[in-house]
C-alpha cells in the first residue's frame, strides 16, 4: 500500500528539512496522500477517535497528577481538593474518569468492527495482535488508575485484582508481596500504581505507532473484505477520512460531553466516595463496567477441576477462574489463526453472521451477569455465557470455515460500491466512479 | 566463533564466552535491585511483629476483628451449640475437610471454644461477613463464598479454609497473634 510519496515540498526551508529529517513526508504520506478504500463506514473512524481519546486521557492526566497525592493517608483527601477547590478541577477530574470509560466504549466497537469485517485475517494477524496488546495494557492501567482515588472500590478492587496473583502455584503469595510491597494493599502499592499509571498511556502510545505502521504496512480493510486493486478502489485519506473521522468524533464528544458536565458519576460506584477501610469490605464489589464480562468469567469457574473419580485436585476453583479470565483475553490473540474461512466480512458470511450476532448479544450478557451478585440463577448463568463466551472462538471460529457457504463476493470494492448505486437508483456516477476523488 | 570455523579453540573464543558471560552477570546484576525493592520494606517487615490481643471481655458467641500486618483476623468464641454443630457436620460439606477439633483453639488448661482465623477470603481477599442465622459461620459479599463456624470452606469459589495464623496463648485471657510461642 505504502507506493512511492507524492510529498513535494516547495518551500526553502521544506525542501531543507526533507533533506535531513524528512518528517513532513512521513506525515504527509501517512495522513494526507495516504490512501484508504472508498466504501469506509462510520466503523472505521474509530481508531482515529481512539488515538484522541489516548492524547486526551495523558493530557488530563498529567494535568490533575499535578494535584494528586499517592500517599494512603491523604490520596482520597487530594481527589475530593481537587474536584471541590481546584480551579476546572472537578471537570478536569470528571474528564479523565469518563474519558477512561469512553476510551473503552471506542475500544469495543473498534473490536467489534474488526471482529465483523475480519480484519485480522491474512495479512493483518501482527497488526491485530498489537491491538490486542493495546488492549492489554488499556485495562492494565484503567485498573491501576481507579486505584488512586483510593476510596473503598479502590481498595477492595485492588485487592480482589492482586489476589488473581496469589492463585500461582508455589509462588503466588510471594509474587503478591512484591506487587503489594507489604502484606496487604497500602500506601506501598498506591504508590508503585501510581507510578504505573503514569508509564503505562506512554507505552501505549508506543505500541499504537507500531499498531498504525502495521496499519500502513498492509493497508486498511473495508466492509467489503475485498483487497484494494486499482487506484478506481481508493481516496487519499486526506480530506475524505480525515473530515469523516473528525465528524465522528464530534459526535463522540458531544456525547462524552453530555456525562462528563451532566453525570460526572454515573458510571462510577457510589461506594468510591467512601474513603478506602481495609476492614470493612462493601457489600457488593464490582469492578467499572468495562471489566463487567471478565468479572462474570471470573466467579463462574467456582469449582475444581481435578481428576474424574478421584480427589486429586489439578486446578482449583481459584486458579481456574483466573486462568479462565485472563484465557478470555489470550484467545483473542490466536482469533487469526482459530478462523479457519478465507472469506473476511461478515457480509458475505450468512452463518459466521448470526453467529457475531450471538456473541455480542453473549458478551453483553455477560457484562450484566458481571454486575450480577454470585448466588441462586446468576451462578449457572455465568457459566453458561462463559461456556459460550469460548465456544464461539474454540469451536465455532474453526468449524464454519469448513461448514459455510460465503455469498459470492463482489470483485472489487469499485464494483460493490457501483452496485449498491445502482440498487438505490442513483445513475450519474460513472463519472465519480472513474476519478472518485473528484466532484463531477 | 564457533569451533567449527577454524578448527581448534583459541584465545578469541575464550574472549567470546568470557564477554558473555561477564555481560549476563552485569543484567543480572542490574535486574535484581530493581526487582528486589518491590519487596516489603524494612519497615514494614517490623511493623509485621505479633500483637497482643485482651480476650477477657469476649462473651461466648462473640466475635471480633483484629489486625496484623494489616491484614484482619477473626477471633470468635464459639457456644456449645456451634462446636457441636461444627462437630456433628459431615465431612462431605467441606470442600478442604479439616476436622472441627483442629480448628477450634484453646488456652492451656482452658475449654476448646476459640476460632482463630485470617479474615481474608481465600479465593480472592474480600472480608467475609458473619451470619447470624443458623450454624453457618460467614458469607463472602464477593463471590459468595460460604464458611463454618471454624472458618471451613462450605461453598463458592473459595479453594481452601480460612487460613490459621501464627498465634498462641499467653495466658487464658492473652492471645498473641504472629507467633506460634507465647
Amino acid at each position: 500500500m505504502s507506493g512511492h510519496s507524492t510529498y513535494n515540498p516547495t518551500s526553502g526551508i521544506g525542501k531543507w528539512m526533507d533533506a535531513r529529517l524528512p518528517l513532513a513526508r512521513l506525515v504527509h504520506d501517512s495522513f494526507v496522500s495516504y490512501p484508504v478504500p472508498r466504501n469506509l463506514n462510520g466503523f472505521y473512524t474509530f481508531g482515529g477517535i481512539l488515538m484522541i481519546m489516548l492524547v486526551s486521557q495523558i493530557i488530563t492526566g498529567v494535568v490533575i497528577a499535578m494535584h494528586y497525592t499517592s500517599d494512603a493517608a491523604t490520596a482520597f483527601e487530594s481527589v475530593q481538593l481537587l474536584r471541590r477547590d481546584v480551579a476546572y478541577g472537578g471537570t478536569l477530574q470528571a474528564w479523565h474518569a469518563v474519558g477512561a470509560s469512553m476510551f473503552f466504549v471506542a475500544v469495543y466497537i473498534h473490536i467489534f468492527r474488526g471482529l465483523y469485517y475480519g480484519s485480522y485475517k491474512e495479512p493483518r494477524e501482527v497488526l491485530w495482535i498489537l491491538g490486542v496488546v493495546i488492549y492489554l495494557l488499556m485495562m492494565a492501567t484503567a485498573f491501576m488508575g481507579y486505584v488512586l482515588p483510593w476510596g473503598q472500590m479502590s481498595y477492595w478492587g485492588a485487592q480482589v485484582i492482586t489476589g488473581f496473583f496469589s492463585a500461582i502455584p508455589l509462588v503466588g503469595e510471594t509474587v503478591r508481596e512484591y506487587l503489594l510491597g507489604g502484606y496487604s494493599v497500602g500506601s506501598a502499592t498506591l504508590n508503585r500504581f501510581f507510578s504505573l499509571h503514569y508509564l503505562l498511556p506512554f507505552m501505549i502510545a508506543g505500541v499504537v505507532i507500531l499498531h498504525v505502521w502495521a496499519l500502513h504496512v498492509t493497508g486498511q480493510t473495508n466492509p467489503t473484505g475485498v483487497e484494494v486493486k486499482s487506484k478506481q478502489d481508493v481516496i487519499p485519506f486526506t480530506p475524505y477520512a480525515t473530515l469523516k473521522d473528525a465528524l465522528a468524533l464530534v459526535l463522540f464528544m458531544a456525547l462524552m460531553c453530555y456525562f462528563v458536565f451532566f453525570l460526572p458519576d454515573y458510571l462510577g460506584h457510589a461506594d468510591n466516595y467512601i474513603p478506602a477501610d481495609p476492614l470493612k469490605t462493601p457489600a457488593h464489589i464490582v469492578p467499572e463496567w468495562y471489566f463487567l464480562p471478565f468479572y462474570a468469567i471470573l466467579r463462574a469457574i467456582d469449582f475444581n477441576i481435578g481428576i474424574p473419580f478421584t480427589d486429586i485436585v489439578l486446578i482449583d476453583s481459584k486458579l481456574g477462574g483466573v486462568l479462565a479470565m485472563f484465557g478470555a483475553i489470550v484467545v483473542l490473540f490466536f482469533v487469526p489463526w482459530l478462523d479457519t474461512s478465507d472469506v473476511r466480512s461478515a457480509n458475505y458470511r450468512p452463518l459466521y453472521k448470526v453467529f457475531f450476532w450471538l456473541f455480542a448479544i453473549n458478551a453483553v450478557f455477560l457484562g450484566y451477569l458481571g454486575s450480577r451478585p454470585a448466588e441462586g440463577i446468576w451462578i449457572p448463568l455465568m457459566k453458561a455465557t462463559t461456556f459460550w463466551y469460548f465456544a464461539h472462538f474454540l469451536i465455532v471460529m474453526p468449524l464454519l470455515g469448513f461448514f459455510e457457504k460465503p455469498k459470492p463476493r463482489p470483485a472489487s470494492i469499485t464494483d460493490a460500491v457501483l452496485g449498491k448505486a445502482e440498487l438505490s437508483g442513483a445513475s450519474q456516477l460513472a463519472g465519480s466512479t472513474a476519478a472518485p476523488e473528484t466532484k463531477s | 566463533m564457533s569451533e567449527s570455523d577454524h578448527g581448534e579453540t583459541n584465545r578469541r573464543d575464550f574472549l567470546y564466552i568470557a564477554t558473555g558471560a561477564a555481560g549476563v552477570v552485569a543484567v543480572g546484576g542490574s535486574v535484581w535491585p530493581l526487582v528486589s525493592q518491590m519487596q516489603p520494606n524494612e519497615r514494614e517487615k517490623a511493623a509485621g511483629a505479633p500483637v497482643e490481643i485482651d480476650l477477657s471481655a469476649i462473651e461466648a458467641g462473640q466475635l471480633i476483628t483484629v489486625v496484623w500486618r494489616g491484614a484482619p483476623y477473626f477471633i470468635r468464641k464459639l457456644t456449645e451449640s456451634e462446636i457441636k454443630a461444627a462437630e456433628d457436620a459431615g465431612q462431605a460439606e467441606f470442600r478442604d475437610f479439616q476436622p472441627a477439633d483442629e480448628r477450634i483453639a484453646a488456652p492451656e488448661g482452658g475449654s476448646k471454644e476459640w476460632t482463630i482465623v485470617a479474615a481474608n477470603c481465600t479465593h480472592l481477599g474480600c472480608i467475609p461477613t458473619k451470619i447470624d442465622t443458623g450454624f453457618e459461620g460467614w458469607i463472602c459479599p464477593c463471590h459468595g463464598s460460604k464458611f463454618d463456624v471454624t472458618g471451613r470452606v462450605t461453598k463458592g469459589p473459595a479453594p481452601i479454609n480460612l487460613p490459621l495464623p501464627p498465634f498462641a496463648f499467653a495466658d487464658a485471657d492473652r492471645l498473641i497473634i504472629g507467633a506460634d510461642k507465647a
